[in-house]
């Protein structure tokens, strides 16, 4: 059975996830990156070539999908835009037995992966996080740039399980 | 009695399942509504199962209030943006359905159209988000402001025994804390394993915001056990569940497996925080009352279904 190749394949990735959370740090969103990525967004040429970057680099470590509103920093550094159904709030009630996803059978559920790895690096709480629907309209655009212009602010709610009231308040509007 | 009333009344509820036909028969579902009527607080009414194409879970629902069963109505993110999903729960709520069941639903890899195109434009925790904002907030997920706002019970699934089952609890902590009001749970043959995840909802709190059914049907054949074990995924069968099946004669299979489903029934009820069952018999809707009787769960109060005659 064939299936598109251009559709989400769980990807293990090949940065640890410690290392994503060192690494985040160095990227995280400050006023000179803010500066930087404004100035990006002027340069429509310089932006793309910044982006093209981003997505070698992201595809190379993470299977990258280039949604533009990255959740990386808050799924143990594991791509949920690779699920098959490109769940964003944990693994659906189909992962095998084994631990793999059931589109792709051979292929360990990237939610199994992004636990994991996770909980491994201290940052189980994370998973607790709801996340909001993407904006489609951001696919292709670089999530770096995003991020640094603060668009990223709403992607997800805190924990939901900070104490035995379990009802959410929805952040943020676009 | 709504299924509405028997949660509020703190009642043992009852749900089943009805699928909707490969084809424009409507009473195909009312055979199905009326093996059912009077036994169960209500039916879901399944949306494209395994995503293979039938009738709409909305008409369906409608048809089986025209028929005197209460439905659930589940809706999948696999078909619809969130647009169209949207519209169908507005729609639901003006059809005077009173409980939708929100899901991610199956890949169409599964089903008899491979060669759709999946949507997931939404998941299912963030599908229930939206209809809780509907409903409660009467704000649709762009911000704009709705006028009447539908009335329906939200409901969830979970899969207890899928991995990573630690995370299993958690992950339906968030769709309730999301605004799921009820779950229902995939097939519960390892009762040991349910239990343990309905001790961890228990100290997550989860069962004090959320009504849990627990997924139960009766295995007839060796022939449905294999299948239910190898091929659909997700489905936990342990080898407990086998050793009896084998171990009967083969005349007997279906009779023991029934017996199981009915000591399942009264296993899980002793469960604190178990809400009700909820009885999947694919394709043995005729045996539903007898298994719900020799469970000890009695016909549900019944009561007139006012204002269902307007959907026809």
């Amino acid at each position: 059975m064939t299936t598109n190749d251009s559709w989400p394949r769980p990807f293990r990735p090949r940065l640890g996830a410690r290392l994503g959370y060192v690494l985040h740090a160095g990227l995280a969103k400050n006023r000179v990156y803010a500066r930087l990525a404004g100035w990006l967004e002027r340069r429509p040429r310089v932006y793309r070539a910044f982006t093209a970057a981003e997505r070698v680099t992201k595809q190379e470590l993470f299977g990258c999908r280039m949604c533009g509103q990255c959740a990386l920093p808050a799924t143990g550094y594991t791509c949920p835009m690779t699920c098959p159904k490109q769940l964003r709030n944990g693994p659906c009630g189909g992962v095998s037995a084994t631990g793999a996803c059931e589109v792709h059978p051979e292929l360990t559920c990237v939610w199994v992966v992004a636990i994991e790895r996770a909980e491994a690096a201290g940052h189980g709480a994370d998973l607790d996080m709801v996340h909001r629907p993407i904006d489609q309209r951001l696919r292709e655009q670089s999530s770096w740039v995003n991020y640094w212009q603060g668009r990223d602010d709403d992607l997800w709610t805190d924990a939901p399980l900070a104490g035995r009231e379990l009802g959410l308040t929805p952040v943020g509007k676009r | 009695m709504s299924l509405r009333e028997a949660f509020a009344a703190g009642r043992f509820a009852v749900t089943a399942e009805i699928g909707p036909p490969r084809g424009a028969d409507p009473d195909a579902i009312t055979r199905k509504a009326e093996l059912l009527r009077g036994w169960v607080d209500a039916a879901n009414v399944t949306d494209n199962q395994g995503a293979h194409v039938r009738m709409s879970s909305l008409a369906g629902s409608v048809l089986a209030m025209r028929a005197g069963v209460e439905p659930v109505m589940q809706l999948t993110c696999r078909d619809r943006n969130r647009i169209a999903l949207q519209s169908d729960l507005i729609s639901a709520g003006a059809l005077g359905i009173p409980n939708v069941l929100l899901l991610s639903g199956d890949h169409p890899r599964f089903g008899d159209q491979p060669d759709a195109a999946p949507v997931f434009d939404l998941d299912s925790t963030q599908l229930v988000w939206t209809a809780r904002r509907l409903r409660d907030d009467g704000v649709l997920a762009s911000g704009r402001e709705i006028g009447t706002r539908p009335g329906w019970l939200v409901g969830a699934v979970e899969n207890p025994f899928a991995p990573p089952r630690s995370f299993r609890a958690r992950r339906l902590a968030k769709k309730v804390a999301a605004g799921a009001e009820f779950v229902q749970t995939q097939y519960v043959f390892d009762v040991e394993v349910f239990a343990a995840w309905m001790a961890r909802l228990r100290d997550l709190g989860v069962t004090e915001h959320c009504k849990v059914l627990a997924g139960v049907g009766p295995i007839r054949s060796l022939r449905v056990m294999e299948f239910l074990r190898s091929g659909v995924p997700g489905i936990h069968v342990p080898d407990e569940v086998e050793r009896r099946l084998r171990g009967v004669r083969a005349d007997r299979v279906a009779d023991e497996g029934v017996t199981m489903c009915v000591e399942t029934i009264q296993r899980v009820a002793a469960i604190p925080g178990v809400a009700g069952v909820h009885v999947m018999a694919f394709g043995y809707e005729r045996g539903v009352p007898a298994i719900l009787e020799r469970a000890g769960l009695s016909p549900r109060p019944t009561r007139a279904m006012e204002g269902l005659g307007h959907a026809g």
